[in-house]
């Protein structure tokens, strides 16, 4: 018996270990390669023994690219300022105009509300593509191509249908009771919504929020469309270092490792919180 | 009856369109006075649990009119109808304690802390709950989170309590004991209460009239006492009384002065006209077919009764159930000695006209009852 157990042990963490090589080796690559050079990142075979340089972040962080054809001003630290700014507005809005949308679609069976939920949840299906033609005419007449508010206004195609989605399914799993109990007791709705749902849908509306931040963040294709250098955030940015000298994978490395980390941190601060919230009900027997 | 609590005209519910959804509540009118315990009693979707939530402002009315102590609240919002209420599903706030549940109304009304305590600390006693005050609703009993409920609306001062099914989850001696204690204190307080329920022990115990409702019509509004005597149709009839009433359908004939109530199987009851009084003996010499109506206790075993077979016999300990195969159908008897029967053994019952209930074969509305008319 103690022998299939062990057998059984070892295979499991063979397996584990294989799993998180699979997936972790990349991000490690990268972490590697932006304390390299070019030079040594490109020696052929590779090698794992370098000598660290900074000089990569230095770059980022000073705004100056030097590549072998001269200096370049890159726009990183705006790119990356850019991104929080978008992502966090972003969320923020969602958050502001989709929980209240969720309750009232999950407390109040309107004529055409199932309707309205669905055409929200369908811009979630359009490729990203098929409206941003449309999309940037409008936005020239308009005036809002390449403002913070006309991408900020594209990116709750991105996060207001899932928050939406998901905080509607966490208020439909609160007992409709619990909250009339609150009312009955002398409270009006909104105190209801505000002291009893939110509460207890709290773990959804965090989850929803954490995920729809991560969305907002990783988005590319409107931020590369609608918004030129000053606006764009670092997903656009990073594309500043395929230059005419050359690809700069320090550089991008670099830029990588810094991009990553807000959201890997976010996400692994947030973890547990993350998967209880996304598979736990809000309230339980 | 003193002023009246609650009123409720001609309320009508729908589920869905009005006309044309599902008619849960129909036309319903009753009116309850102040001080008064009233239950709700019918199987589920009979309409009465609708009926409490449009009371309590959860559900919309769909046509009617609700008052609450002189004061019409349909169109009000829940918060402004001063009514409490007792959830089925406990409904207790989970991030509170059962202490901060129960004082929460209170604590709305800004009552001074030291009467809060107070009202807490008795009402917790009354209900057996006080050594769980400080727990959370996740982490304590069904039974004990539903007598928490029940203590979150009781502790109210409100023109009317609505308890829906308030006891369903405790163990039948608990449930005894806080029925007479809970009954004591609405009484004790002058307060109003509705209470739903499909156990009519518990409707009995508890209030001072029955309402009986089925598929969304209230049936009959009386004590529960009346309700037992004289039921206004085949379904109160049926429905209230435990084990439930006996009924057959007759054909009325007369043969040499004796009135005959032709059961299936070729049976027949026998009486001499004279055994009813005169207008329940024309009403019944009146119709062709009726259904007629006999509750358990009321059946008599005698030697020159009509036959019938023993199919089950049940001694409960201070009662025997018995069960016969008769006219076709099964007849309940109860005996207060500890009847032995053979199952299969042939028996003969007489009942006593003066116990028999007479219903209208097509409408089911009583037509009498004993001795007098509906």
């Amino acid at each position: 018996m103690e022998h299939t157990s062990l057998l059984e042990r070892f295979l499991r963490g063979a397996a584990l270990t294989l799993v998180v090589i699979f997936f972790m080796f990349p991000i490690v690559w990268i972490f590697m390669m932006s304390f390299q050079t070019n030079e040594t990142i490109l020696r052929i075979p590779p090698q794992l023994v370098f000598e660290p340089t900074l000089a990569n972040y230095t770059a980022l962080i000073t705004g100056k690219l030097t590549t072998a054809a001269g200096t370049l001003d890159i726009a990183f630290m705006r790119n990356l300022w850019n991104s929080v700014f978008l992502s966090v507005t972003s969320v923020a809005v969602a958050l502001l105009l989709g929980v209240p949308a969720a309750y009232a679609f999950a407390r109040h069976k309107f004529r055409g509300s199932e309707d309205i939920a669905f055409t929200l949840l369908s811009f979630r299906f359009a490729p990203a593509l098929l409206v941003l033609l449309p999309l940037t005419l409008y936005f020239q007449k308009l005036g809002l191509a390449n403002t913070y508010i006309g991408l900020i206004w594209v990116y709750q195609l991105i996060c207001l249908p899932l928050i939406l989605w998901i905080v509607r399914g966490y208020f439909e799993d609160i007992p409709a009771d619990i909250e009339y109990a609150y009312r009955i007791a002398g409270h009006s709705w909104f105190a209801t919504f505000r002291k009893i749902a939110l509460p207890l849908a709290g773990p959804g509306i965090a989850a929803a929020g954490l995920l729809a931040f991560i969305f907002a963040w990783n988005n590319f294709v409107f931020a590369l469309v609608l918004a030129s250098a000053d606006k764009q955030p670092v997903t656009v940015g990073a594309l500043a270092f395929i230059t005419s000298s050359g690809i700069q994978y320090g550089q991008i490395s670099a830029a990588i490792v810094l991009s990553i980390t807000p959201t890997l941190a976010l996400a692994l601060y947030a973890q547990r919180y993350l998967v209880e919230g996304l598979s736990l009900g809000a309230v339980k027997g | 009856m003193s002023a009246s609590a609650l009123t409720i005209s001609g309320v009508d519910k729908f589920y869905g369109p009005i006309d044309r959804g599902v008619h849960a509540v129909q036309n319903l009118t009753m009116e309850i006075g102040k001080g008064e315990i009233v239950a709700l009693l019918g199987s589920s979707g009979c309409g009465k649990t609708s009926t409490l939530r449009m009371i309590a402002g959860f559900e919309e009315v769909s046509r009617g009119t609700i008052s609450v102590a002189g004061r019409q609240v349909h169109r009000l919002a829940p918060v402004k109808r001063n009514v409490a209420m007792a959830f089925e599903g406990y409904s207790l706030y989970p991030p509170l304690t059962v202490r901060e549940n129960m004082a929460f109304a209170l604590k709305a009304a800004r009552l001074p802390k030291s009467e809060v305590d107070a009202k807490v600390a008795s009402i917790a006693k009354l209900l057996e709950i006080d050594d769980i005050l400080e727990r959370y609703p996740s982490s304590i009993s069904g039974g004990q989170q539903q007598r928490a409920s029940l203590g979150r609306a009781l502790i109210r001062e409100a023109d009317l309590h609505l308890l829906d099914e308030p006891m369903g989850q405790l163990e039948p001696q608990l449930r005894a004991v806080l029925r007479g204690r809970i009954k004591h204190f609405i009484k004790e307080r002058g307060l109003t209460a509705i209470l739903v329920t499909h156990d009519q022990t518990e409707a009995n115990a508890l209030a001072d009239r029955i309402a009986v409702m089925e598929g969304g019509v209230l049936q009959q509004f009386d004590t529960s006492d009346r309700i037992k005597q004289r039921p206004a149709n085949l379904f109160t009839g049926t429905f209230v009384g435990e084990p439930p009433m006996n009924v057959f359908e007759a054909y009325v004939g007369t043969t040499a002065g004796k009135i005959n109530l032709r059961l299936p199987d070729g049976l027949s009851l026998d009486y001499n006209k004279d055994a009813f009084s005169a207008p329940v003996r024309d009403e019944l010499l009146n119709r062709e077919r009726v259904v007629i109506g006999v509750r358990p206790y009321a059946v008599r075993r005698s030697k020159d009764g009509v036959p019938a077979t023993v199919s089950a016999n049940q001694w409960l300990g201070d009662q025997t159930h018995i069960a016969a195969d008769f006219a076709g159908g099964s007849l309940v008897l109860v005996e207060h000695d500890r009847t032995r029967l053979e199952l299969g053994a042939p028996i003969n019952v007489s009942i006593d006209p003066k116990n028999l209930h007479v219903f209208d074969q097509v409408s089911g509305k009583a037509i009498s009852h004993g001795m007098e008319l509906a």
